[in-house]
């Protein structure tokens, strides 16, 4: 028996310090077959072998975001390593690697890189200190008289590197208070090294769920309801099975799997195969219609988020008052990779390997499935090409079809989504309306604010959509005025509803920042010094806000044709200002340079952090110019790349990234980027031409 | 038919119709060339076919037969082409998945013309979506790499 087991665990201090210390050393190959049997048993955060190679198991998903690299540099950082030596794995689904503050394994709100911050420093802090112990004991001197550095501990002349002083540690008892060091001290924190998976990345040897391969695999593809909620009344498999490479034609819970030896045949197999559906109330989806049902929600006042005052009564004796109403449509989260899982059943196992932002969910999907205990179902997290909040279905829908498709096969089965069917699966950010009005006394000082927001609840049936209000009902310009209100209505539409990176925050900060310059226009203040004077409590939206102005020239007068918007927004713990310049052209809308001030606090790797910046606006420009699902009787009309638009290399503005920490408290960094952009293209539109675009896609008539 | 895949003459047996790109990744093995659209709209699956950028996932594969097929596996055995390490050095990647065809597309780029301007990068790379936003990165590596002689033949 190796250390693995062991001393994989120690025990409960606070938050559960679980202190990954373990061997064997044989490095698990990624995929497949070569999983230990014993994966999920697997309690160690990391391996350090005889070769002196330190193994990091990431608990939380890389889609992108950067923590394959961020994490490993917080135990890199405690346990002096030499960061040249470290490799990287996704973690099994086991309690081992439940999220910090969930009780579950998952990825999202952008918080992998603070939730994780002492965590993991004090992982590679207690490694330390046993490798240190182990040598001194090797060494017979006291272990005060050593040092660790750069891999290896050394001291009286000696150096005994990691890899060879790892079998005398792990048999050692870990202490618990390893002290961990002051910033001051760190020299990987606040570095950015390079990226850890670039090499795979570069190469295509990174494994994607897409990409698993293993003897004996079979490609599906379903057939799914046209409308949502849809089931299948009856098929006709005959001419999907004549179809050449076809094997199997099974019928599962989400439709009809055409299961075949190649994705080319299963495509082909399923265009000929017949369903006839029992479309249900589905198709009578439009959202033209709800666009307008949620329009008029907004005329009444929802459940009440936040109250103070009559401001009803302060509107009805304001000087000025000011109305306007915010939409934004359904979106899909559009990743590169489109949706699929592979799932291998055995009589005593079951396997699962796909790109989930979600682990500890399918794997209770499979165990619901095999009727398996947890932990014979291994979910083998590969890499994600994309998440965005879709790889983190709370039912598991993507993980939980390949299951059926598989059980029902009687075979080891890929199911692959075709880009139409990613694209009409739903799980969609929900349409909403923002009805704000506000009320301004002489001085133009804002005495009322009234504020309605209407839209489909991603929790159908919770008291109150948090989700739909973060971001408004908690706004420090709301809170300030004197008498407002704000609510939501929360309609029901058989239309399935996800977390869409930054959620609530995408159409929140839409509607607040462009609000908030409208009022500047309405009373004649520039749109930073109103900010300003709003702000004036708000330390960190007010620092970023100053960062980000100052960089863009914010005052100075810009070239002929540029527009410049501002817009300055706090989510997931982080604060992110950003001035977009834009140019208008026969009615099209480029936009040229952003600049963007984050703090989030400790910036792990800063390089990264300004990745993700960059990253989450030209995610909020595709939103901003371009992307909406349509629905019409049911059906989805936007299904690929023609339709759904997004930005690319031609229309990509310039990103300049300011890190703008106050030391505060850490927060995030995958989403934040996101919410500022299409409120600071809005009102730099405005700035420019004096059409106020309130409405996402942008529509200039 | 027989295919000429990075230098390795091959035979598969497919349909005419069958697009290359699942003859690569699923009769083949070569899974770098990824699926993204189908429809030729984001480039996630570009191959060079003589040296030309073409998509894989709209090319018929009796089209390639006979031709040389170059997938981002042949481009260098361990990442050590210009443009691999311009793309390392200046960190482009995120998620990753377009990131191959997003390469293959710069390769064939730069071949055509090795000191780029930012219109010949946004004409030769619009046709590659990436979701994660890494385009100001990839026009940066674009030109990193043509000063690494990313152009050479």
């Amino acid at each position: 028996m190796t250390a693995l087991t062991r001393r994989g665990f120690i025990g409960a201090t606070g938050g559960g310090l679980v202190l990954g210390f373990a061997l064997p050393l044989k490095r698990r190959p990624f995929l497949v077959d070569a999983a230990p049997a014993e994966a999920a048993q697997v309690t160690a955060f990391l391996r350090i072998a005889p070769d002196d190679t330190v193994t990091v198991l990431l608990p939380h998903s890389e889609m992108g975001q950067g923590i394959w690299t961020s994490l490993p540099m917080l135990i890199a950082e405690e346990l002096e390593a030499d960061w040249s030596k470290i490799r990287v794995e996704h973690a099994p689904a086991a309690p081992a690697f439940y999220h910090v503050l969930w009780k579950r394994q998952g990825t999202g709100g952008s918080t992998s890189t603070w939730s994780e911050f002492d965590r993991l420093r004090k992982v590679g802090a207690s490694a330390r200190d046993m490798l240190v112990r182990a040598a001194a004991d090797r060494l017979k001197v006291d272990a005060k008289t050593l040092k660790a550095e750069n891999g290896a501990v050394v001291g009286g002349g000696k150096r005994l590197s990691y890899g060879a002083l790892a079998a005398d540690a792990a048999k050692l008892t870990p202490n618990e208070d390893v002290r961990l060091k002051d910033p001051k001290e760190w020299k990987i924190i606040g570095k950015s090294p390079k990226r850890l998976d670039t090499p795979e990345k570069v190469t295509g040897r990174a494994e994607f769920g897409i990409d698993v391969k293993m003897p004996g695999l079979l490609t599906a593809m379903v057939a799914r309801s046209p409308a949502f909620g849809g089931k299948v009344k009856s098929f006709h498999a005959e001419a999907a099975l004549a179809v050449p490479g076809v094997r199997k034609v099974v019928q599962v819970p989400s439709g009809v799997a055409v299961v075949a030896d190649h994705t080319w045949a299963a495509e082909k197999g399923r265009e000929a195969l017949k369903v006839d559906w029992d479309l249900g109330p589905g198709a009578e989806v439009n959202t033209d219609q709800i666009a307008k049902e949620l329009r008029e929600l907004t005329k009444k006042t929802g459940k009440v988020a936040a109250e103070k005052g009559d401001p009803d009564k302060a509107l009805a004796g304001a000087a000025t008052k000011l109305e306007a109403l915010y939409e934004v449509p359904y979106l899909a989260h559009a990743s590169m990779e489109p949706l699929n899982a592979t799932a291998r059943i055995q009589a005593d196992r079951c396997d699962v390997w796909t790109g989930t932002q979600f682990p500890s969910g399918d794997q209770t999907a499979a165990a619901e499935i095999t009727g398996l205990p947890p932990e014979k179902c291994f979910i083998h997290t590969t890499f994600l090409g994309g998440g965005f909040g879709r790889r983190a279905n709370p039912v598991s829908d993507f993980a939980t079809e390949a299951l059926h498709v598989a059980k029902a096969a009687g075979a080891p089965v890929k199911t692959v989504w075709t880009r139409e069917d990613d694209m009409a699966g739903g799980y969609y950010r929900p349409a909403f309306v923002h009805r704000i009005e506000a009320g301004l006394d002489k001085a133009g000082k804002i005495v009322a604010w009234k504020h309605v927001i209407a839209g489909q609840p991603l929790r159908a049936g919770a008291a109150l959509d948090h989700a739909a209000l973060e971001g408004a009902s908690d706004s420090p310009y709301v809170e300030q005025v004197p008498a407002h209100r704000v609510s939501v209505h929360s309609p029901f539409y058989p239309i399935p509803v996800q977390w869409w990176r930054s959620v609530g925050h995408t159409h929140t900060a839409f509607a607040m920042e462009g609000f908030i310059d409208e009022i500047a226009h309405a009373t004649k203040r520039d749109p930073v010094e109103l900010r300003r004077e709003l702000l004036k409590d708000a330390t960190r939206r007010l620092k970023v806000l100053g960062a980000a102005v100052e960089k863009a020239g914010w005052g100075k007068r810009s070239e002929s044709g540029i527009g410049r918007g501002v817009a300055v927004h706090e989510s997931f713990g982080s604060f992110v200002a950003q001035v977009a310049e834009v140019s208008v052209d026969k009615g099209k809308i480029r936009v040229h340079r952003v600049v963007c001030a984050i703090d989030c606090g400790t910036a792990v790797n800063p390089d990264g952090v300004a990745a993700q910046m960059q990253s989450g606006i030209m995610y909020g420009l595709s939103a901003a110019l371009y992307e909406q699902i349509r629905i019409k009787d049911g059906k989805v009309q936007d299904l690929n790349w023609d339709d759904f638009r997004v930005v690319r290399m031609n229309d990509a503005p310039r990103v300049e990234v300011v890190i703008a920490s106050t030391g505060g408290k850490m927060g995030g960094a995958g989403e934040p980027g996101v919410p500022p952009i299409a409120p600071a293209v809005a009102n730099a539109v405005f700035a420019l031409t004096g059409k106020r675009l309130r409405t996402l896609p942008f529509k200039l008539a | 038919m027989r295919l000429n895949v990075n230098g390795r003459d091959q035979e598969v047996t497919a349909p005419d119709d069958m697009p290359l790109l699942w003859v690569l990744r699923d009769l083949l093995g070569l899974t770098g060339t990824k699926y993204g659209c189908g429809m030729s709209l984001c480039g996630a699956c570009t191959v060079h076919i003589d040296g030309k950028a073409v998509r894989s996932c709209s090319t018929p594969v009796s089209a390639a037969a006979g031709k040389r097929i170059t997938t981002i596996e042949g481009l260098s055995a361990d990442g050590s082409h210009p443009v691999q390490r311009a793309w390392a050095e200046i960190d482009v990647v995120q998620c990753g998945y377009c990131q191959p065809g997003q390469i293959m597309s710069a390769v064939a780029l730069l071949k055509e013309k090795p000191k780029p301007t930012d219109a010949d990068i946004d004409a030769a790379m619009a046709g590659n979506i990436c979701r994660c936003g890494t385009y100001e990165r990839i026009r940066a590596a674009v030109k990193r790499a043509a000063e690494l002689g990313g152009g050479r033949p």
